[in-house]
């Protein structure tokens, strides 16, 4: 019966390998490898939990009496408590219901973003906004836009405003904001998920960044145009004590950047060499979620012979 | 070149400030009208030649970079300078949407930023980043070995 656990723990395990993998594959591989993923194990898990009601379900008489099999044989098969069962159509009900009010929300906020898009008429799909704000973002649509605030491009000489325009390109190209909401969804049916759906936010991210750094021919200016947007974007502090820990920062950096924040992630990438394409790592991921599905279709198989065992008994 | 900014402009005399408010409606009349980007020694000429007013080229900067910080005129860098244009119904509609669109998760859900904000660890791994970058020149291939 540990098939039926499998789909719920490995979620689990996907969660805390999130990152580290967002890490080490190359942004586009493990982009597709975290979302097909996501939905894959929320689909196992839901199942899981389908077949956790299931089974409690089968105990009740009437069910029995309906379905024409023995209720003895079925007890006796049966390895999941009513109370499990309960709570697993609960856990069940509400990751449904938690998903669809957030498809719902984000069918809408991209409605918004197409009707938007639709209205700002731009050279080259690039739009410069007026005002005090630094920003720059990728305004999803048909055709789709980048937003940019005059004072940001003001700020950024012509390779650093290159590299900002390539980065948001890619994210219009690469459709990068359905990557990140089929994720987030995945995430709502099972929360157990939603440290992938976040190494998703981040690895597109990290798509951009690549395309725009092949774009510009250069991951240098890529990675300091990152920085001097997120310090510009950032309030003012004080800096004094921070210049000297540069020096320090040429080796330990690289070390403690694994565990913080994704602009210095972002940063810390691109100032190394390309990442490489892990075809090995990227199959045994692969294979690791296909195992939760195949144990999810075991399960199923499991309950319907459990089921046909009952019925022969009964008749 | 520096940005000559509103606060690189510094502060005008009392009585520049009281011509200024009077100027900035046709100098923004003369963009309007211009149909091209315009410098601000652009603008100085065609204000001479449409009111017969002298005015320093310095003044004309003031008015534009304080037309600018208003966000009533956009600029682009054009040589060791900026060149200014009026700003649009559209592009004023886009900065309103802006706004509207930071505020609210769902947008955040559909947008993706360029570069958020730091958190002051952040900062400073950040800053250490890109200083052993500059210390390590030409070296950003050899420090791929250091990735783990």
């Amino acid at each position: 019966m540990w098939l039926l656990y499998l789909p719920l723990v490995i979620p689990a395990l996907a969660g805390a390998a999130a990152r580290p993998l967002a890490n080490l594959l190359e942004p586009r591989q493990a982009t597709w490898l975290l979302t097909v993923a996501t939905v894959a194990l929320a689909a196992c898990s839901m199942a899981a939990l389908a077949l956790f009601a299931a089974y409690a379900a089968a105990r009740a008489p009437a069910l029995a009496e309906l379905g024409g099999y023995s209720q003895s044989v079925m007890r006796r098969g049966d390895p999941i408590s009513a109370a499990a069962g309960v709570g697993a159509a609960l856990a069940l009900a509400g990751g449904a219901l938690a998903a669809l009010v957030m498809l719902r929300h984000w069918t809408g906020a991209l409605a918004e973003s197409y009707r938007r898009a639709a209205r700002l008429s731009a050279d080259d799909g690039i739009v410069v906004v007026p005002g005090p704000d630094i920003e720059a973002y990728a305004l999803p649509g048909w055709p789709g836009r980048i937003v940019v605030s005059g004072r940001l491009l003001d700020r950024l000489d012509d390779d650093r405003r290159a590299a900002l325009i390539a980065h948001e390109r890619a994210h219009l190209d690469g459709r990068h904001h359905l990557f990140a909401a089929v994720a987030r969804l995945a995430a709502a049916v099972n929360p157990l998920l939603l440290p992938v759906a976040r190494a998703v936010e981040y690895t597109v991210e990290r798509w951009a960044d690549e395309r725009a750094a092949a774009v510009t021919g250069n991951r240098r200016v890529v990675a300091e145009t990152i920085g001097q947007v997120a310090f510009l974007a950032s309030p003012r502090r004080r800096r004094a004590p921070v210049i000297r820990l540069g020096i320090i920062g040429s080796r330990t950096v690289l070390g403690p950047a694994t565990f913080a924040g994704p602009v210095p992630r972002r940063v810390a990438a691109l100032l190394a060499a390309p990442p490489p394409r892990r075809t090995l790592l990227l199959a045994a991921c692969a294979a690791i979620v296909l195992l939760a599905g195949i144990s999810a279709l075991e399960a199923a198989s499991d309950l319907h012979a459990l089921l046909e065992l009952a019925q022969a008994a009964a008749g | 070149m520096r940005d000559p900014g509103p606060q690189a402009a510094g502060d005008p005399s009392g009585q520049a400030r009281r011509a200024a408010g009077a100027l900035e409606s046709a100098i923004l009349a003369i963009l309007r009208n211009a149909g091209e980007p315009l410098s601000p020694g652009d603008v100085r000429r065609r204000l001479e030649a449409g009111q017969g007013a002298a005015l320093s080229y310095s003044t004309v900067v003031t008015i534009v970079s304080r037309l600018h910080a208003k966000g009533l005129l956009a600029r682009q860098r054009a040589g060791r300078g900026f060149t200014y244009t009026p700003v649009d119904e559209v592009s004023l509609a886009a900065g309103r949407m802006t706004q509207a669109l930071g505020n609210g998760t769902d947008h955040d859900a559909v947008l993706s930023r360029f570069a958020s904000g730091l958190s002051s660890r952040d900062a400073r791994l950040l800053r250490g980043l890109l200083a052993g970058q500059a210390g390590a020149a030409s070296g950003g291939r050899d420090r791929g070995e250091e990735r783990g």
